[in-house]
């Protein structure tokens, strides 16, 4: 069903918390990879606030939907999402990356509630979602995975032999989504590694390919209804993103792939954070 | 100890200014880096000769792949990614394109270890030494400072055949004299003593040294001898440091399984054992936290060689 005015409402709130979220975290951990983090907020809201079935109660139940952080150094962002969902408070995230902490810059499952898989490792995460996706189907379980893939991530070539091996097995409850974001760390991904036609690429691999505003919730929610509904072949959205996204100074910055702030920087981050409405 | 602290440096910028300078001297040095041109301190080559420079984006296995084949006509690649892109990663490439075919290929890898710090355990690898040393012909170095770095840098580029060089993140003491000599295979006798030798790699060097005067002041004289390179290992040197002190503490920044502790392990038991100690991590992950926090937590401080040592020589 399509947002209504006060869900979209809502998602637009949430989001700019978790940015307001992710630039603290950045501050308190002295530097995390903030630029990536920063452009997937949109896409991790709506999963986790509208899409997926979690019970932050009960984080190992079978049934729930899966989702798996392939680009994983955006830790930063994915932690303080599953504290607003339930799975942790919040005021842990102080020690993040810090010494003894369960949360360290790259998310360990092991030692945090509510996360599908441990990453960091770029290239891992399609593979692992391909698997869980391929569980479902034999376990007789109905529960979808969702896996976020960074555009520079998609030079490594384990990302299309998992992509070969969905289309393969028709993992219509395996949704990937690239946070196209245009960065990687040496500078703009059309000059370090071109990954274009992108949707081309897709497509010859299997996939059916929606393209999206990666900020915009109704386009965001559109692509995801279709791609949960699908039945025929795997759908991949490509989210067109902007790295840094919501911090004025941080957008379409390669430098800011990964940053520390101080605490003149944090304010102006927190303050230049809007709800987009 | 002799030795003066010159700077505070990262090994990683010892490669890049050794990988400048080896490009400068020779044409035929070729480099490639898995978007990571800025940690690994190749921008300096990168710039100075951009068309023998060759950025591969995220795909370590694909650069390795390239660089072998590079080698054609004479080129030496030189490859840069961090140390577990650069070992576990790409490890059949590296046997098969690489050590099997017996490619000059350079592989450089920075943040070995765990004092790469808040990256955490995905990042921090401690079997690189291990996976290298495997590989027949691979030769494994592992550098202490931004000087040795850099010596080796320029070093394995006249040198033919695959080479291994692992070195770190943080900034370290520099203390190797920039005329000391540097030599492929040969260790270095750093500080003479008699009644326990310790050998070191790595960042763990420094640390000897600062165990040597911890010794030195409760009137232990102990040998502080730099292997560099873990393969081929100086097997000469080892016995003849331990003819005089009967007794040897390792010390690195790698598993106890399959590092410099094991290679100097079986050349003692394969020859002629004698008591013996192992500094390095107790074959678990790391985590996240800062270099020097995690360089205690998992015992790699001069405090653990002094306490090594005093139990090797109980055991003399
Ligand atoms: C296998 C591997 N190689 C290299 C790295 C180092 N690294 C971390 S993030 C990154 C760039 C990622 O770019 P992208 O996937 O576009 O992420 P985003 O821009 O969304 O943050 C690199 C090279 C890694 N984590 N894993």
């Amino acid at each position: 069903m399509a947002l209504t005015d006060s869900e979209l409402k809502n998602l637009k709130e949430k989001a700019a918390q978790l940015r307001k979220d992710i630039i603290d975290v950045t501050f308190w951990a002295g530097g995390a990879h903030i630029g990536g983090a920063l452009s997937m907020v949109e896409i991790i809201t709506i999963l986790y606030y509208k899409y997926m079935k979690i019970d932050p109660e009960n984080p190992d139940w079978e049934e729930r939907d899966r989702f798996v952080l392939s680009k994983g150094h955006a830790g930063v962002g994915l932690a303080p999402m599953l504290a607003n969902v339930g799975f942790f408070d919040k005021e842990i995230l102080k020690t993040f990356n810090k010494f003894n902490s369960p949360f360290g810059m790259h998310l360990d499952s092991l030692k945090v509630r509510g996360l599908d898989a441990s990453t960091g490792s770029l290239g891992h995460g399609l593979s692992m979602a391909l698997g869980m996706a391929l569980a479902a189907r034999v376990k007789n379980l109905n529960y979808k995975t969702y896996c976020l893939l960074g555009d520079g991530e998609l030079n490594e070539g384990s990302n299309w032999e998992a992509m070969m091996a969905a289309s393969h097995y028709k993992t219509t409850n395996l949704i990937p989504i690239v946070d196209y974001n245009k960065h990687m760390i040496d500078g703009r991904v059309e000059e370090v590694m071109s990954l274009e036609p992108l949707d081309k690429k897709w497509e010859a691999f299997g996939f059916e390919v929606l393209k999206v505003d990666g900020h915009n919730f109704i386009e965001l929610d559109k692509a995801l209804e279709k791609a949960v509904s699908a039945v025929e072949k795997p759908v991949v959205i490509i989210a067109n993103t902007i790295k840094g996204k919501g911090v004025d100074f941080m957008e379409d910055e390669t430098k800011w792939h990964y940053g520390s702030i101080d605490s003149i920087a944090w304010e102006k981050a927190k303050a230049s954070v809007k709800v987009d409405l | 100890m002799k030795y003066d602290i010159l700077n505070y440096a990262d090994t990683r910028s010892g490669f890049g200014a050794g990988l400048l300078e080896a490009g400068k001297r020779n044409d035929n040095i070729v480099a490639l880096c898995a978007d990571l041109t800025g940690s690994l301190k190749m921008n300096a080559f990168a710039s100075e000769f951009p068309e023998r420079f060759f950025q591969t984006g995220i795909s370590e296995a694909n650069m390795i792949g390239m660089a072998a084949g590079l080698t054609i006509g004479g080129k030496i690649p030189f490859t840069g990614t961090f140390a577990n892109f650069s070992t576990a990663r790409v490890y059949d490439q590296v046997r098969q394109v690489v050590a099997y075919s017996q490619k000059n290929v350079k592989i450089c890898a920075s943040h070995a270890g765990i004092s790469l710090g808040e990256d955490g355990a995905t990042h921090q690898t401690l079997e690189d030494i291990a996976l290298m040393k495997a590989l027949p012909g691979m030769t494994v170095i592992n550098t202490c400072d931004f000087n040795q770095t850099k010596q080796a840098t320029i070093a394995i580029a006249d040198y033919e055949g695959p080479v291994y060089l692992r070195f770190g993140r943080p900034k370290v003491p520099n203390f190797i004299p920039e005329d000391m000599p540097f030599e492929i295979g040969k260790a270095i006798v750093l500080e003479e003593g008699t009644d326990v030798t310790v050998i070191a790699t790595g960042h763990l060097v420094w640390e000897a040294l600062l165990a040597f005067d911890e010794l030195a002041k409760e009137g232990i004289s102990a040998e502080i001898i730099n292997i560099h390179t873990i393969k081929p290992l100086d097997e000469e040197a080892i016995f003849k440091s331990l003819e005089k002190t009967k007794c040897v503490v390792t010390a690195e920044e790698h598993n106890i399984l399959g590092g410099l502790g094991e290679s100097v392990a079986g050349v003692l038991a394969r020859n002629k054992p004698y008591p013996m100690e192992m500094v390095a991590v107790k074959d678990t992950f790391g985590q996240s936290g800062k270099p020097d926090e995690l360089m205690e937590y998992y015992g790699l401080k001069s405090k653990n060689i002094v306490e090594s040592v005093k139990k090797v020589l109980k055991r003399k």
